[in-house]
């Protein structure tokens, strides 16, 4: 790219255009809930695949049976939650690099959160239901 | 979106092949890219033949040697050619690096190949414009801030105090870690990079310094901080051995350290 060619043709200073509109004072609870989850979900991985292992090959009152214990199905709940969470903080992440376009970007950073909450409440709902023999 | 491809008139077309020197017994093949602003053509990637007998073994003395003997036209920055200065900083054979500290005979398997530094708006030839990595140095307000009235001799600090400082004033802002850094190349508009936050730690850490926090308020943003995703191409890049990544990651430390 050559000088001539650079995007923000404006006459404001240097500075002026990093500094921009100041920090947003935020990121650092995104940061350390990403850490959170990450270490929650590495902490129940194995217990996760055990339970996994358990309800393989089983049919549907099986698989209740298993679900209705309540350590089980607490396991089961926060794996959700903090991979739900971590998905979200994620791909938010993502999005914020390579999505360049304002407007693409708030839309994809609001469907990313809608999308996360939707498989969150799926899940728990399913193990709820499952766990509650219904 | 992010624009992954080189803009259509950046390019690389062509180049011309330099006649080897005449009488040299021992050369060295220097592929160089070349663009001016004034022609209009698209950049290029020219091939010169530097006699290693007459020249001294860095990259730098090579690209001095063809500007004295092949071609002045050639433009690149230079200063100090001992890797004090920083302005020789290029990408050679797909690494940032200083032209002055990189032995020609390091290079391995072929010739020698010379870009500018990578993902900057290029002046001419090998020299990038770093208005914006100057700015975002100046961002930091790189300076001692106090409000405790002025010692009327110094500014006192421990012995253990100043060794936090190792590791960080030693940066000579020569860009080689934020040009490496994909994220910088993706968010250079909002993401201050490596080195400025380098820079930044080094003050936030200065044990004279009573503005920490307000620094850190200064940093703590998705964008100026938070876009560092610990790829760690500036620890790599850095031809004065230094981690930008450790740095940073000790700036996220504190900003978590005064929440909890």
């Amino acid at each position: 790219m050559s000088v001539s060619d650079t995007p923000k043709r404006s006459m404001r200073t240097p500075l002026g255009r990093v500094r921009n509109l100041g920090a947003a004072h935020s990121g650092t609870s995104d940061f350390w809930r990403q850490r959170i989850t990450a270490v929650a979900m590495t902490l129940l991985m194995i217990p996760v695949i055990v339970i996994i292992m358990m309800l393989l090959g089983r049919n549907q009152a099986g698989a209740a049976q298993i679900l209705g214990s309540l350590p089980i199905a607490v396991i089961l709940l926060l794996f959700i939650f903090a991979s739900a969470w971590h998905m979200k903080i994620g791909m938010q992440v993502v999005i914020e690099d390579y999505v360049h376009n304002e407007k693409l970007k708030l839309v994809s950073i609001m469907l990313n959160n809608f999308f996360s909450i939707a498989v969150a409440l799926a899940s728990t709902y399913a193990i709820l239901k499952l766990s509650s023999g219904v | 979106m992010v624009e992954f491809a080189l803009p259509k008139n950046s390019k690389i077309t062509g180049g011309k092949t330099w006649p080897k020197p005449a009488g040299a017994t021992e050369t060295r093949e220097f592929r160089v890219y070349r663009w001016n602003p004034d022609d209009g053509k698209n950049p290029s990637v020219d091939t010169y033949y530097v006699d290693v007998n007459d020249c001294g073994p860095m990259v730098l003395d090579g690209l001095i040697w063809i500007k004295n003997h092949i071609d002045p036209s050639l433009t690149f920055r230079r200063s100090c050619r001992e890797g004090v200065c920083g302005s020789c900083a290029m990408n050679i054979d797909g690494q940032n690096t200083l032209a002055c500290t990189r032995s020609m005979h390091d290079v391995k398997d072929g010739a020698v190949k010379i870009n500018p530094l990578p993902h900057q708006p290029v002046v001419k030839d090998l020299v990038p414009d770093l208005t914006n990595f100057y700015a975002q140095y100046a961002s930091v307000e790189p300076w001692l801030k106090t409000t405790s009235p002025t010692p009327q001799k110094e500014w006192r600090q421990s012995h253990e105090d100043r060794e936090k400082l190792d590791g960080l004033y030693e940066c000579i802002l020569c860009a080689c870690c934020s040009t490496s850094c994909p994220s910088y190349w993706w968010n250079s508009d909002r993401y201050l990079g490596p080195a400025a936050l380098l820079q930044a730690n080094r003050w936030v850490s200065d044990s004279r310094d009573e503005a920490t926090g307000e620094r850190l308020d200064n940093l703590e943003d998705p964008f100026r901080l938070y876009r560092c995703h610990t790829i760690m191409n500036c620890a790599k890049a850095c031809p004065k051995g230094l981690n930008p990544a450790e740095a940073i990651a000790e700036l996220k430390l504190k900003m978590v350290e005064r929440q909890i």
